[in-house]
């Protein structure tokens, strides 16, 4: 089954320089491997094409039930360069949680997703 | 020695809840106050206030503050840790001294000032010496922007604010030094922590990266349950209560609004991170995939855990230049087709400004209440969105071309698409850009001077 990460977790973006930073957490501790497992890197890049014209590195935060993704050449040249509303990648945050992960039927139950 | 203090956060940015600190001072037991004034642009202002008249140059809403404030303070030994010095931390001292004096406060009131961080003087010298100041993000040398330089500091850490309070400062002024700095200079003062105490450094840091954005580590701009957080209007501030063995509990006070819960506390670790392994700061490299947290009752978060290494030898360096010219333009486009019409304005704006033959860098479409925020992912606008606000943005080195762009977009409501409206605010201001550098220096070349005085 197709599952949007807004079901299953949250998430705060920010800037730094032309990079958008967005953190992703898990709302329960159980779902965060489901995380690490779906949510890779070339996933992210794939879903915010047009928009992230640089790499998308991912870090784990398995402590916190995290991922961090910096989503580099993002922010139209970053700071008071960027003519973005979004210049300081505030929304990041929410545009991630869009993306849809396929989740079998079997995990999906034994999570408490379906 | 104690074995705990209240460390709390009055501002998360230059500009935030003007009432914040006054409610952290009044609302409850805190031993120190940390305010942040400085974004990375506040420091060209400054320079540029300092330029026409030599006594400005730093955050004037901190004397208005003192002023309410600072009377609160001394009756109850608050200490209060603020880079509001900006550009001149010895012209911003002297005004909280005359405040001092204007309250009756003479002889009760030390100050400390920590200086050293401003280099603009120093750039050529740098320069010369083969010190390029390249751009973290770019890898460009400096010299590449040399006569666009408006400001220059490198970001001190907490070993002068320490300075300051182990010579008694009741107040200490910096100008640039780090959030985190404000937050772990207290801890290190109250607690004796060594210079090479890496675990206990980097957890004092992450106490202060929680809190350095005020409400939003306590239930502002929170995602998690957000439908649910109690009385944003009177929300509380974050406090960290730091115990010497380098724990610390996030909480705010009692009866205030917003919430510190796990999830909360979460959102704003993972705020402006990049790799989590290593946040560096002047004082230590702090490891965030150590942080342990926990659930201590209501709003109260216990971290713990933390795990730093030692310090690297460099400074960042905040460099602010001009990069010449921008200009937001907008106007409102109202269903039916809303978004089609705002497109087919954008089109017309654009043909025009070719004609006009104007030189720009930049020029950005984008449709407010159809894609601006999320692009294609929000998917394709429907022809039925009650309105669209058309914003156009242009980015050049040539201000006329700029100037003149500001007189296109009005005349699109008599002689472009229909159902448009939003004009109200005049033409479009033309606002010059100040960019910001971020470069790294070698740590011996810096000295932070600290000085106390009393008023």
């Amino acid at each position: 089954m197709r599952i949007q990460l807004a079901k299953i977790a949250h998430a705060r973006s920010g800037d730094k320089g032309d990079t958008a930073n967005v953190g992703l957490i898990a709302f329960r501790d159980e779902v965060y491997p489901l995380l690490v497992r779906e949510v890779t890197a070339a996933r992210v890049k794939e879903h915010f094409k047009g928009i992230c014209k640089g790499d998308v590195e991912r870090f784990e935060l398995p402590n916190l039930g995290a991922l961090n993704f910096l989503l580099h050449e993002s922010l139209g040249g970053g700071g008071t360069l960027s003519l973005m509303t979004d210049a300081q990648g505030k929304t990041f945050s929410t545009a991630l949680l869009r993306l849809e992960i396929d989740v079998p039927e079997n995990e999906a139950r034994d999570l408490g997703l379906a | 020695m104690k074995e705990r203090i209240r460390i709390a956060a009055g501002q998360g940015f230059w500009g935030d809840l003007p009432d914040a600190p006054v409610r952290q001072v009044e609302g409850g037991p805190i031993d120190y106050l940390m305010l942040d004034y400085l974004a990375e642009v506040t420091m060209s202002i400054m320079q540029k206030q300092k330029a026409r008249d030599p006594k400005a140059g730093y955050a004037r809403d901190f004397i208005s503050l003192m002023k309410e404030i600072l009377p609160a303070c001394v009756e109850r030994e608050i200490k209060v840790i603020a880079n509001a010095g900006g550009v001149n931390v010895h012209g911003c001292a002297a005004a909280v001294a005359e405040v001092a004096r204007d309250l009756g406060l003479s002889g009760k009131v030390k100050i400390g000032l920590v200086t050293g961080d401003d280099i603009l003087d120093r750039v050529d010298d740098f320069l010369a010496r083969g010190i390029e100041l390249r751009n973290m993000d770019t890898g460009e040398p400096l010299s590449s922007v040399r006569d666009q330089i408006q400001s220059a500091n490198a970001y001190l850490g907490a070993a002068p604010i320490v300075e300051a309070l182990n010579k008694g400062a009741q107040v200490v002024i910096t100008g640039r030094a780090t959030d985190t700095g404000l937050t772990l200079g207290p801890m290190i003062h109250e607690f004796g922590w060594a210079g090479d105490d890496w675990d206990r450094l980097a957890a004092g840091t992450i106490a202060g990266h929680i809190i350095e954005c005020g409400a939003q580590c306590s239930g502002g701009n929170c995602q998690y349950e957000w439908q649910s957080i109690p009385d944003l209007a009177n929300v509380g501030f974050p406090i960290a209560e730091a115990s010497a063995d380098g724990t610390f509990v996030i909480t705010k006070h009692k009866g205030t609004g917003g919430r510190v819960n796990l999830p909360s506390i979460k959102e704003q670790l993972v705020y402006e991170m990049g790799d989590p392994r290593g946040y560096i700061t002047p004082d230590c490299v702090a490891d965030f995939t150590t942080i342990q947290l926990a659930d201590d009752g209501p709003d109260r978060v216990r971290v713990f855990g933390i795990k730093g290494r030692p310090a690297t030898d460099s400074l960042k360096v905040s460099i602010s230049y001009s990069a010449g010219y921008k200009a937001v333009g907008t106007l409102v486009y109202s269903w039916p087709d809303a978004y089609a019409k705002a497109k087919a304005a954008d089109q017309i704006l654009r043909a025009r400004l070719d004609g006009l033959g104007l030189r720009f860098d930049q020029i950005l479409t984008e449709y407010v209440g159809a894609n601006a925020t999320h692009g294609q992912l929000a998917g394709p606008p429907s022809p039925d969105l009650a309105e669209v606000q058309l914003r156009v943005g242009l980015r050049g080195n040539d201000r006329a071309s700029i100037e003149r762009f500001t007189k296109e977009i009005a005349p699109l409501i008599l002689t472009g698409p229909p159902g448009v409206t939003g004009f109200a605010g005049g033409r479009p201001k033309v606002e010059e850009i100040v960019a910001y550098w971020p470069a790294l220096i070698p740590k011996d070349e810096i000295v932070a001077g600290v000085e106390v005085i009393e008023c």
